[in-house]
């Protein structure tokens, strides 16, 4: 029989940037408490290359989040869009404002306590970057905590759960575009580009991710039995390594983008009143004729 | 099989289409533990679906759907039929008979439905049955052709998928079947083979509806309408009364709406706005949505053998569609043809010919009688001397003239009429021409009717308006017709015949364009899929290479 394939879909819960959900103080700066938390974007693709790979391939799926307790519905969300089978989130007092560095050493903790308490890893999916620190670098950081390889930039992945290797495409953006195929042993990273697009070219697949979204919908009407909560103490961590001590990297301040001063000056006319429509083919006229002159041009 | 083709999918049995005459096949194949796949192309079973809106459950037909779907009547269908009347209509004057016992004759039960809340009520039992055989439903994949291994068809390409083998290839893919057109089995030719149907789902609410019509309880009315409204266009009308809406329409001869130059739109209008509906309609016209689709007519189409290899061809796709005088059924029969074709498959599997199956259910579509009601051997004998123009020409020159009048309009005609129109014998016989469509009617009004006094306050939306209330997921760049001839000549019909088209229309799929040309004029007729709705009008009045979108490309009915 064929090898299934167990994931782990790595996400975080990022403010709303949406218009109309997002607030800011009168100073630019976010307001969080009055912005509501939502899944982040980019981890949406990198969930759908999660799910390509259980429909193909069978399996199981978590959701794994680090953050405040309120992040549960983060993963809630993550299981609706994504069908994730059950949800792991990290959350302890000690791990709050935690860099990129620390966040990795959390998460790889968690990875780390997976394996020792469900099972063995094949494959981490984690979005490109989040919403809010666009930093890039969590993914690949927990990869290096873990010693395991990483492929970045996926927009195309096929998994061997026999040979334990998968063979991805990558989006190498340059000068000129290039699509690059690597190959890497299991477990691996997977960050997942935005133009990840799923394939679902095969009946039996459709059928799979259709029974899935059935058990899904039932399950996620009682998420907290399938969450599960680890602190610090659960995931042997030291509180020196984690949270604010344990992150090198200081914001030492926000600063709000100014706003470009506007360079045109707009004049409303009624398109009724007859001079003042006078006065604006006055003010075309110079540019008109220049249009006159390039068709002149163009006619020779 | 090739190697090849043994790289693929393989089912059982895949059924494309999940209409009536897929879900029922889909079910029986199903309960006889056949794993199943169907690939519907709409994003859900019932988005691509027109009907009048009548389904029949027959007293002598194998199989009804509430047979094959427990609660069908309850969940799935607006509400009962048990009241049918006819109308000829000669100007303001009206003379109504009524059709109860015609619609009775042979009847179990008859409901009215809307066919995107029918439709896709079965697509949950039937993804329910078929998941149980290890297959099931997928929505949003359209079926473009047959798999073919060295000539022997071996099961279905898709757009969407990897093509799939399967044992049984079951085509309920509509009307326009593109796989009964692969196969050489069906085409789009003549006009005279098929209707053109026409429907607004019109919105009022269950109270209004019971109070205007005279309704108490559950059962509903059906009225009909012929006589002189569609100027001279042979075909007629239909009020439905629905749950909370009225399905309100017109059906003509696709051949007669080409030569009178009619527009669809403006026949239904003309329907619309009588004063006769005006009874009903009142000031508070609201239209919910705009329909057409093509009916064949089985008299003609109906395929005696529709099975090649391990394709079975059932309901509208085998030209399964029965227009018994002012009644047409198409669903039941579809429901029968479906079921028979999985029982015909279950009896014969194993057997070393791919086509026993096939053989097996042409012999008990004929068995069951099902054949006879498509294709009376009646109307065979009488369609020789009855559509003859010459015939037709002698008749009308007799009921037009004095002596014709008499002859109807006297009280005994009256009471001869009426039980005419209610003999299934006699309908079944009667020739399709102007006769029985319009003159007859017309005189009968003439004589017996009743003047209405009173005009109509209805006022149809445009057809810039329907077109602005449909759902369309337009697959820009890629259209599904290609008009393969752009001369008047050979195409300019669709212009007027087209249903989301007209002369006067600049919005709509075909239109008329005058083109100078080293100091010439010329008119030639240019196509826009985008306002599309789908029928296949144009595929037979037109010069075309007709396809249907993309999966859950084109347009989608909310109401159907």
């Amino acid at each position: 029989m064929e090898g299934t394939v167990r994931s782990i879909v790595l996400t975080k819960g990022v403010p709303d940037f949406s218009e109309g959900a997002v607030s800011f103080d009168e100073d630019g700066h976010l307001e969080r408490g009055k912005t509501p938390t939502v899944m982040n974007p980019n981890d949406e693709v990198a969930l759908r290359a999660a799910l390509q790979t259980r429909v193909r391939h069978g399996g199981h799926v978590s959701g794994m989040s680090m953050g405040p307790p309120g992040y549960g519905d983060v993963l809630r969300e993550a299981m609706e869009s994504v069908y994730t089978d059950d949800n792991y989130l990290l959350s302890d007092r000690e791990l709050a404002a935690s860099d990129t560095w620390a966040t990795a050493i959390t998460l790889s903790a968690g990875l780390e306590t997976y394996q020792a308490e469900v099972g063995d890893i094949d494959l981490v999916f984690a979005g490109f970057k989040t919403a809010d620190g666009e930093t890039g670098q969590t993914g690949p950081q927990t990869a290096w905590a873990m010693d395991w390889p990483i492929v970045t930039h996926v927009v195309a992945l096929e998994v061997d759960p026999d040979e334990r290797r998968l063979r991805a495409k990558r989006l190498v953006e340059g000068d000129v575009d290039e699509i690059e195929t690597v190959e890497a042993p299991l477990p691996c990273f997977v960050i997942t580009d935005p133009e990840f697009e799923p394939s679902y070219r095969q009946a039996s697949h459709r059928l799979t991710r259709k029974r899935l979204r059935e058990e899904t919908r039932e399950r996620a009407a009682d998420h907290d039995d399938h969450l599960t909560t680890w602190n610090h103490e659960d995931l042997n961590l030291d509180p020196d390594y984690i949270g604010l001590d344990g992150s090198p990297t200081i914001v030492s301040s926000v600063d709000p983008i100014p706003k470009a001063p506007s360079e045109r000056e707009a004049t409303m006319v009624d398109p009724t009143d007859a001079d003042a429509m006078d006065d604006v083919l006055e003010e075309l006229r110079p540019h008109a004729a220049g249009t006159s002159d390039h068709a002149t041009e163009a006619g020779d | 099989m090739t190697d090849e083709t043994d790289a693929y999918e393989h089912y059982e049995a895949v059924v494309v289409g999940g209409g009536p005459g897929g879900a029922a096949a889909a079910a029986r194949l199903a309960e006889h533990g056949v794993e199943t796949l169907v690939l519907e192309r709409g994003t859900e079973a019932g988005s691509k679906n027109v009907s009048g809106g009548l389904i029949y459950a027959e007293e002598s037909a194998p199989y009804t759907i509430d047979d094959l779907f427990e609660g069908f009547r309850e969940e799935a269908s607006e509400r009962p039929v048990t009241d049918y009347h006819i109308h000829n209509v000669a100007g303001d004057s009206v003379k109504s008979y009524e059709l109860t016992d015609l619609h009775e004759h042979d009847t179990d039960w008859c409901d009215a439905v809307l066919r995107r809340r029918m439709d896709s009520w079965l697509q949950r039992r039937v993804h329910e049955k078929t998941s149980e055989t290890g297959g099931g439903v997928l929505t949003g994949v359209r079926v473009n052709g047959l798999l073919r291994d060295g000539g022997e068809i071996v099961g279905v390409t898709c757009d969407e998928l990897e093509p799939i083998t399967a044992d049984l290839i079951v085509a309920a893919d509509g009307v326009n079947s593109e796989l009964a057109r692969d196969a050489g089995l069906m085409d789009w030719e003549e006009p005279d083979e098929w209707f053109q149907g026409v429907k607004a789902v019109v919105d009022m609410d269950r109270e209004t509806i019971d109070d205007r019509f005279g309704l108490e309880g559950e059962d509903g009315v059906a009225h009909l309408f012929s006589g002189d409204l569609f100027e001279g266009v042979r075909g007629g009308g239909f009020l439905y009364t629905n749950a909370d809406s009225l399905s309100i329409g017109t059906v003509f001869h696709l051949d007669s709406l080409v030569e009178e130059r009619a527009e669809p739109h403006e026949l239904l209008d003309a329907l619309l706005t009588h004063p006769l509906l005006a009874q009903w309609l009142r000031d508070d016209y609201v239209e919910r949505e705009y329909a057409a689709k093509l009916v064949p007519d089985s008299k003609k189409v109906v395929h005696p053998e529709p099975y090649r290899g391990r394709l079975v061809l059932v309901g509208d796709a085998a030209g399964q569609m029965q227009a018994q005088g002012p009644i047409i059924k198409g669903m039941n029969h579809a429901v029968t043809a479906g079921a028979l074709a999985a029982d015909a498959f279950v009896a014969e599997r194993g057997s070393a010919d791919p086509e026993a199956a096939g053989r097996r259910y042409a012999n008990w579509l004929e068995e069951s009688g099902t054949m006879d009601k498509l294709r009376p051997r009646r109307y065979e004998a009488v369609r020789a001397v009855g559509e003859d123009d010459r015939v037709t020409d002698a008749v009308e020159r007799v009921l037009d003239s004095r002596l014709g009048s008499l002859a109807i309009g006297n009280p005994i005609a009256d009471w001869a009429l009426k039980r005419a129109y209610n003999s299934p014998f006699l309908i079944s016989m009667l020739p399709d021409t102007r006769t029985g469509y319009v003159t007859l009617p017309t005189i009968v009004a003439e004589e017996h009717g009743r003047t209405l006094h009173w005009g109509s306050e209805v006022d149809p939306p445009s057809l810039e308006e329907r077109i602005g209330d449909l759902t369309y997921d337009t697959d820009v760049g890629n259209p599904h017709i290609e008009l393969r001839d752009q001369s008047a000549d050979s195409s300019g019909d669709a212009v007027r015949a087209c249903p989301v088209s007209a002369e006067s229309f600049g919005g709509g799929c075909y239109r008329s364009e005058e083109i100078k040309r080293n100091g010439t004029a010329e008119t030639v007729v240019s196509l826009d899929t985008q306002p599309c709705i789908e029928c296949g009008t144009c595929a037979i009045v037109a010069d075309t290479e007709w396809e249907h979108p993309r999966g859950g490309k084109g347009v989608e009915y909310r109401e159907g």
